[in-house]
């Protein structure tokens, strides 16, 4: 049977994806600016937790026989992870969470929809579990995009900045990578460029709302894709796989 | 009680497949962890139930992808029917997702006696995406006055929210 890297490849970049976010958001477990929030942003990496697991026993299973979703998830080096280089940002202040998880929700709003009809039946009931996840999730982030940029002078300073700050790794976003490319065309996989425009209309009603400027540079960042990752991926994974790095196989 | 599974074809109008009177009466005591007064029949999560010479196939779903509840639920299934004689094994399926569109009429009034507000019936709402309804009643004194706190509240399935003239805050369960 083949069971076709790409398809590995795609299933990782997904399950990535949610490990790296949920794994950045957990970071802030014990540290949120208001108890609510601090709920908020945990029960969030709560569930990005749980679509990574679901997509690592995927990935597993069509991987290899020896691998298992621990392994993936916590054995592999910096090139062999796929997420995007917007996942890995640092938290920064509440404001770079929030407006990273912003740009984020705004894509997949349309991308799980459109995963949902694809060929490929496990990633089509992962995303339809992911769909009214993500509208919960976008909901929160525009909720405080808008409070934030309306609202005091450093506030608003400090969100814009933030977006400011993001822009550059908003682009790969798009990029089709070749796994995806593969997954369109054999399963019928959506096309990150096709979800461009309705990202850009919900950047435009929220940052309006919030008297926010939307960036105009063209300049990107990519490579997550890919494996080409920035330094702080590898402080992520140091903290992440410490325990089964130190004891391999160990379990709660 | 008018909404209990009291036959196999009722279970069958709500769910699918095969099913034995006995093993759902079993299934009924397996409480959520988290809101102990629902069972997982009331929460409406679990898909399929196959007897057959003394083994049993239960197919759940999960109704956050995150909810840690979801693996105490699988192992409380299996000690259930392990005291009933029955070899139980366990599935998840993910597709279709579930809705709290599944959960019981009986189970919503369960939830606000427990002091949980009910989600609302999402098929009986406009648009789907976060369905909220406008208005969500205070189940410590029936108020309609009530502003939500947070969308996320102390588990995955809950927002908070207080009510504004008894002054108490509350769990919403949200529709999902
Ligand atoms: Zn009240």
């Amino acid at each position: 049977m083949s069971i076709g890297i790409e398809r590995v490849e795609y299933v990782l970049h997904l399950a990535d994806n949610a490990l790296i976010l949920g794994q950045r958001l957990g970071e802030w477990c014990g540290h949120g600016p208001v108890l609510e929030q601090d709920i908020a942003m945990t029960n969030i990496a709560l569930d990005y937790i749980g679509r990574a697991r679901m997509l690592y026993q995927y990935a597993a299973g069509i991987c290899s026989p020896e691998s298992t979703e621990d392994q993936l998830a916590f054995m592999r080096n910096e090139w062999e992870y796929r997420n995007l280089l917007l996942v890995e940002r640092p938290n920064g202040d509440f404001a770079h969470t929030v407006a990273r998880q912003f740009f984020l929700e705004a894509f997949q709003m349309d991308y799980f929809k459109a995963l949902q009809h694809s060929g490929d039946a496990t990633l089509s009931a992962i995303a339809e579990k992911s769909i009214k996840e993500t509208a919960y999730h976008f909901k929160w982030a525009s909720e405080w995009v808008i409070r934030l940029g309306d609202g005091t002078e450093i506030s608003h300073h400090r969100m814009q900045e933030a977006v400011d700050a993001l822009w550059p790794f908003t682009g790969e976003l798009f990029c089709e990578a070749p796994c995806e490319s593969w997954m369109r065309k054999s399963f019928d996989c959506p096309d990150p460029a096709a979800m461009r425009s309705g990202w850009s209309a919900r950047l435009q009603s929220v940052f309006a709302a919030a008297g926010l400027e939307i960036p105009t540079g063209n300049w990107m960042q990519e490579g997550g894709k890919t494996g080409r990752h920035t330094e702080h991926m590898g402080y992520i994974l140091a903290e992440m796989q410490y325990m089964q790095r130190a004891y391999p196989g160990m379990e709660w | 009680m008018e909404d209990y599974y009291s036959t196999e074809r009722e279970f069958k109008k709500h769910h699918v497949t095969e099913v034995n009177k006995s093993v759902l009466e079993v299934l009924d005591t397996v409480m959520d962890p988290e809101i102990p007064v629902l069972s997982i029949l009331d929460l409406g999560i679990v898909r399929e139930v196959r007897v057959q010479d003394g083994k049993v196939d239960i197919a759940i779903t999960p109704t956050y992808t995150g909810c840690p509840a979801m693996h105490l639920i699988e192992m409380e299934i299996r000690a259930a029917m392990a005291q009933s004689g029955l070899e139980a094994n366990v599935k998840t399926v993910l597709s279709p997702a579930w809705t709290t569109d599944w959960m019981r009429e009986g189970a919503l009034e369960k939830l606000s006696q427990y002091g949980i507000a009910p989600p609302g019936r999402i098929a009986s709402m406009q648009h789907a995406d976060t369905a909220t309804p406008k208005r969500i009643e205070c189940p410590q004194c029936t108020s309609s006055n009530t502003e939500v706190i947070s969308e996320f509240g102390s588990t995955a399935c809950k927002a908070l929210y207080r009510c504004l003239d008894c002054r108490e805050p509350f769990d919403y369960f949200k529709c999902h």
